[in-house]
């Protein structure tokens, strides 16, 4: 609403064709707002088509350490929209993870104005928008598998029975049912790192934050948890942000990649990758796809040479 | 082939040898052998003139194995043999009633109420200060040196002190031992649960905070289960001490009964054989209080799952 946009739209206006998944997108955002301010929903829809699941503007931090200073993030702008599949790619120190963290309210920024689902991000973190999945599956080990999924909505205050019903909803959705009773320890590298995606999902945010989460993982399993991701994300339409070093791995999964380069880290290029929603592994073949992998590559080079 | 061929020879010859009993016991066998034979050795050394002069004042004639005989079973020796310790042990615990002043049971009764007791108390301020100092950087730079302090100072000097100043308020009897015994027994305890309660990995803070989890929330679900390993580890090291603290708290007192008044009376009188009975009764003491956290050690690691 703050971009002064004409309020010429209205959504039941027979001249204006609207795609149906923004109108209904539209309706809730309205439903959202309240009825009875259908003025400013209004504004806000035309604005933008879809609602920003993320909006960054002109951020930059800069850590002080006993070298000096260190721009991890340097004037970075970035809109992300709701349901999409956004992956951030670039080498170590780009200042990827620190983007991730900077949305997430781990990290401040030391300027600039970044808005998570319409909130501040610090706001957006107490009324728990998000999930985040980091590199290790970081689970509990003192606690069994149901347990640890439990955990996050032992914190929020759900009932009993609904974090019974939600645990074993999330882990049939990760394929995992039956390792209920089982500790950590007992599971692979790669079913534990299902195990903290069924945690960050459980409490249903509409907002995903994934930081390499199958960095650790061997080419085979990391192959398949892709596939397994790509369909969750169909399933329930989440926004996933997700950093990564693989350029395969971004140009499989993403509707968007944003190639990142270090000292000062920035983005260098925004990449729109529209494969269809039902994508196997096999379209890594075609020519479509070598042609964004070229892209990213070459947005990557250019960061470094820039750098050196 | 050589699989069969292990086999026989594990059911042929040596089979004492692989007996499981045997591969347990055989190396504490044979150090407790060992340390006898030095300490019979030590004993007739040791006593060897107090035995000659013995004979000589009383201008008998004797021959070596009479010296030798004599030097295991005086009754005043500077070390009595084994076991001469061990039938005075066994008499004065099973040789009288429980109750009665002579019994080491009593005794030793008396000290373990004044150890369980310090040990407790000691515990709750062990854990109470090292939640303090973790969760208050003011407290930390604060406490800590004054808890170094504590520890500098000689509880043999101490214990009078305290003994004066708590009968001047009057607390007589047990409590002021225990707290003797728990101003030694809480250090290793702070010591430990600072390093417990800051063992937690930075990402399942990290975690927490995504979840917006509260303070309590996080001490209780992330810190504490995370401690529970370190606090059975100083548990095991506070036990011991807080039974030497409740032993020394009896030496200036003036205790009638307890362990300590035990080893004081013995050393007044000369009774070297009464003495090392009482030792030996605080090593059993001592074990057995130990086995005992060891085995609610082994019961909480079951419930935590901890890979054995």
């Amino acid at each position: 609403m703050a971009l002064g946009m004409p309020k010429a739209l209205k959504l039941d206006d027979p001249d204006v064709t609207l795609p149906r998944d923004v109108r209904e997108s539209f309706v809730a955002s309205s439903e959202l707002v309240g009825m009875n301010n259908t003025a400013d929903a209004r504004i806000e829809s035309t604005a933008s088509p879809q609602r920003l699941a993320v909006d960054v503007r002109d951020v930059s931090l800069t850590f002080e350490t006993a070298d000096g200073k260190v721009d991890a993030l340097s004037n970075v702008s970035l809109q992300i929209a709701d349901g999409e599949f956004v992956s951030f790619i670039g080498p170590s120190g780009c200042g990827k993870t620190t983007m991730l963290r900077v949305i997430a309210d781990l990290q401040q920024p030391t300027s600039g104005t970044l808005l998570v689902n319409g909130m501040s991000a610090e706001q957006a973190r107490l009324e728990r928008r998000y999930g985040y999945v980091f590199q290790a599956p970081a689970l509990f080990p003192w606690r069994t598998i149901e347990k640890n999924l439990k955990l996050p909505l032992e914190i929020m205050g759900f009932s009993d029975s609904e974090q019974k019903l939600r645990a074993a909803r999330y882990l049939a959705l990760v394929n995992l049912t039956g390792f209920e009773r089982k500790f950590p320890w007992q599971l692979s590298g790669g079913m534990q790192q299902r195990v903290s995606i069924a945690r960050a999902l459980s409490f249903d945010p509409a907002l995903l934050l994934m930081d390499e989460p199958f960095g650790a993982l061997d080419e085979i399993v990391r192959d398949h948890l892709n596939e397994q991701l790509l369909q969750l994300w169909d399933k329930t339409g989440k926004t996933v942000l997700f950093v990564t070093h693989s350029i395969p791995e971004a140009v499989f999964l993403s509707t968007k990649i944003v190639v990142m380069s270090p000292r000062p880290g920035r983005i260098i290029d925004i990449i729109d990758c529209n494969f269809p929603r039902d994508r196997t592994l096999e379209i890594r073949e075609t020519p479509e796809f070598l042609k964004i992998a070229q892209r990213v590559r070459v947005g990557l080079r250019a960061g470094h040479s820039y750098d050196e | 082939m050589t699989n069969s061929a292990l086999a026989l020879s594990a059911s042929g010859g040596g089979t004492l040898r692989q007996h499981p009993l045997f591969v347990r016991y055989a190396p504490i066998a044979t150090i407790v052998l060992a340390l006898i034979v030095i300490w019979y050795i030590a004993a007739v050394l040791m006593n060897l003139s107090l035995v000659r002069d013995g004979f000589e004042r009383e201008e008998t004639p004797y021959t070596v194995s009479e010296l030798i005989e004599g030097t295991m079973s005086a009754e005043r020796p500077l070390l009595p043999a084994p076991h001469q310790v061990i039938s005075a042990f066994v008499d004065s615990v099973f040789g009288y009633a429980p109750t009665a002043p002579r019994s080491l049971v009593y005794h030793s009764a008396v000290t373990l109420s004044a150890t369980l007791l310090g040990f407790l108390l000691g515990a709750l301020l062990g854990i109470g200060l090292a939640l303090m100092i973790v969760h208050s950087r003011v407290l930390e730079k604060s406490l800590l040196p004054w808890i170094i302090c504590s520890q500098m100072v000689p509880i043999l000097a101490l214990a009078p002190i305290f003994v004066v100043v708590l009968g001047a308020i009057g607390l007589q009897g047990l409590l002021p031992k225990s707290i003797i015994s728990a101003y030694l027994c809480f250090f290793p305890i702070t010591i430990g649960m600072v390093k417990g309660f800051t063992a937690p990995d930075p990402m399942q803070l990290d975690l927490m905070r995504t979840w917006s989890a509260t303070p309590r929330q996080v001490l209780s679900k992330l810190r504490w289960p995370s401690a529970v390993p370190f606090l059975f580890a100083s548990l095991k090291v506070a036990i011991t001490i807080s039974l030497i603290g409740a032993i020394v708290a009896e030496l200036p007192t003036g205790a009638e009964a307890g362990i300590g008044a035990r080893l004081l009376a013995g050393s007044y009188y000369g009774q070297t054989i009464q003495i090392w009975a009482a030792l030996l009764a605080a090593a059993v003491l001592a074990s057995g209080l130990i086995g005992l956290v060891d085995l609610t050690e082994r019961g909480v690691a079951r419930q935590m799952g901890t890979r054995s």
